[in-house]
C-alpha cells in the first residue's frame, strides 16, 4: 500500500467508529428498530 | 496449486462448494434466520432489528434478523432530517474492513443473482461504450434516490418515502413482497400499479441476471456503490504478484464484474468473489488483511490465507 494511503483506512475506521457512537448515543437506533419491526409498505410494493 | 484449478487437476472429490458459496449461504441464512417468520408471514420485532446488517437484505423479510442499511439511511434522512451518524458509521465500518467483498461473499441478493446465472441460456456481454457509462448509474441512484430525495423532497406529513425502497429494489419485492403476499390475504388485496411496477423491475433483474453476470451490482445497487468508495483502502485486499503472473488473462476472462485484474486488480468494481484467484494457474493472485494495494505480495505464504 502507498504510503500516503497506509493511514486512510485507520482514520476512516476511527471516523466510522465515532459515527456510530454519536448516532447511538443520539437515539437513531432506536428510530431504525421503529422502522425496521413494521412492515415496509414501500419496499413490497404496496405502500 | 489455487483452490478451483488445484481440484480440477485432481478431478477426484467431485463438485464442491466454493468459499464464496460458503460464506454466501451462511450469511444469508444468519442474516435470515428467523424461520418461524416465513410459516406465520410475519415480520422479526426483536431488538437486534436496531443492528443494521450489512447487505441488501430487506428489513420486511419475514427471515431478517436486522435491518437494511439503505433503508434504515433512508428512514433517518426521511424522518427526523438528522445526519445519520450510526447508519453511516455501521456502513463506512463494513466499508472500511471488506469493501465490495461483502457484495461478492456475503449479500445474499448477490446469491440470488450468482444462482441464476448458472442456468444455462447463452451469455452475453455489455458492450463497453455502454456498460461504462452505465456503471456509474449506481452512484446517481445512491445520491439521489437514497439520500437527496428522502432528505429534501416535500412532504405533506414531514415524513419522506424510501424513494429506492419504494420504486426501486428488486430485493424489497423478492424478499419482503413475494413470501408476505403468499401468506397474507389482507395485503394481496392491496396490491396496485407500485407493485407492478416493482414486479417489472425484479423480472427484470432477475432475467438479465440469467444472461449478464450481477446487473443490479453493476449498475443499480447504492449499497454496492458506496462500499466501491472503500475498495482501494480497504483492510481487506486482493494482491497481484506480478512476478508469478505469465498474463495469460484467464483470471480477466473469468471475472463476472469484467475487472482489468492485471491492471486494477482493487477496482471499485472488484466484488472480491476470489473467482480470479482460484483459476489463477500460477497463484499469483492473493487475497486477505495482509495484502498490498501495490499489487504485489510478500511471499507464498501469505497467499494461503484467502479463499481456498
Amino acid at each position: 500500500m502507498k504510503s500516503k494511503l497506509r493511514w486512510v483506512p485507520i482514520g476512516v475506521l476511527a471516523a466510522a467508529v465515532m459515527s456510530v457512537a454519536v448516532g447511538a448515543a443520539g437515539g437513531e437506533p432506536r428510530e431504525v428498530l421503529g422502522k425496521a419491526v413494521r412492515i415496509c409498505l414501500e419496499c413490497i410494493g404496496i405502500g | 496449486m489455487p483452490g478451483m484449478y488445484r481440484d480440477r487437476v485432481r478431478g477426484a472429490k467431485g463438485p464442491r462448494l466454493s468459499f464464496q458459496r460458503k460464506t454466501q449461504l451462511l450469511s444469508a441464512a444468519l442474516f435470515n434466520g428467523y424461520a418461524i417468520g416465513f410459516q406465520k408471514g410475519k415480520i422479526f420485532t426483536g431488538g437486534a432489528k436496531a443492528v443494521c446488517v450489512p447487505v441488501l437484505n430487506c428489513y420486511s423479510c419475514p427471515g431478517a434478523l436486522g435491518a437494511c442499511p439503505i433503508g434504515s439511511l433512508q428512514a433517518v434522512l426521511g424522518g427526523r432530517k438528522n445526519f445519520p451518524f450510526y447508519v453511516l458509521g455501521t456502513l463506512m465500518l463494513f466499508g472500511v474492513v471488506l469493501g465490495r467483498a461483502v457484495c461478492g461473499l456475503l449479500c445474499p441478493f448477490g446469491l440470488v443473482q450468482d444462482l441464476l446465472h448458472k442456468i444455462p441460456v447463452p451469455k452475453g456481454k455489455v458492450p463497453p461504450r455502454i456498460d461504462r457509462p452505465a456503471r456509474y448509474v449506481k452512484y446517481g441512484v445512491l445520491l439521489v434516490m437514497v439520500i437527496l430525495l428522502p432528505a429534501l423532497a416535500p412532504t405533506g406529513t414531514g415524513i419522506a418515502s424510501p424513494y429506492f425502497c419504494k420504486y426501486i429494489c428488486p430485493a424489497g419485492t423478492l424478499e419482503g413482497g413475494v413470501p408476505l403476499l403468499l401468506m397474507n390475504p389482507n395485503l394481496r388485496r392491496a396490491l396496485g400499479s407500485l407493485f407492478h411496477w416493482k414486479a417489472l423491475v425484479l423480472a427484470a433483474v432477475l432475467g438479465l441476471s440469467t444472461v449478464i453476470h450481477r446487473p443490479f451490482c453493476k449498475y443499480l445497487c447504492p449499497l454496492g456503490a458506496f462500499y466501491a468508495l472503500f475498495n482501494r483502502f480497504s483492510f481487506y485486499q486482493m494482491g497481484l504478484d506480478r512476478g508469478k503472473c505469465v498474463g495469460c488473462k484467464q483470471c480477466e476472462r473469468s471475472c463476472p464484474m469484467d475487472v482489468e485484474v492485471t491492471k486494477h486488480i482493487n477496482s471499485p468494481e472488484c466484488i472480491r468473489c476470489g473467482k480470479c484467484k482460484s483459476l489463477c494457474p500460477t497463484g499469483a493472485i492473493s487475497s486477505g488483511f495482509s495484502c498490498r494495494a501495490t499489487g504485489k505480495v510478500e511471499g507464498a505464504q501469505k497467499e494461503s490465507s484467502g479463499f481456498n
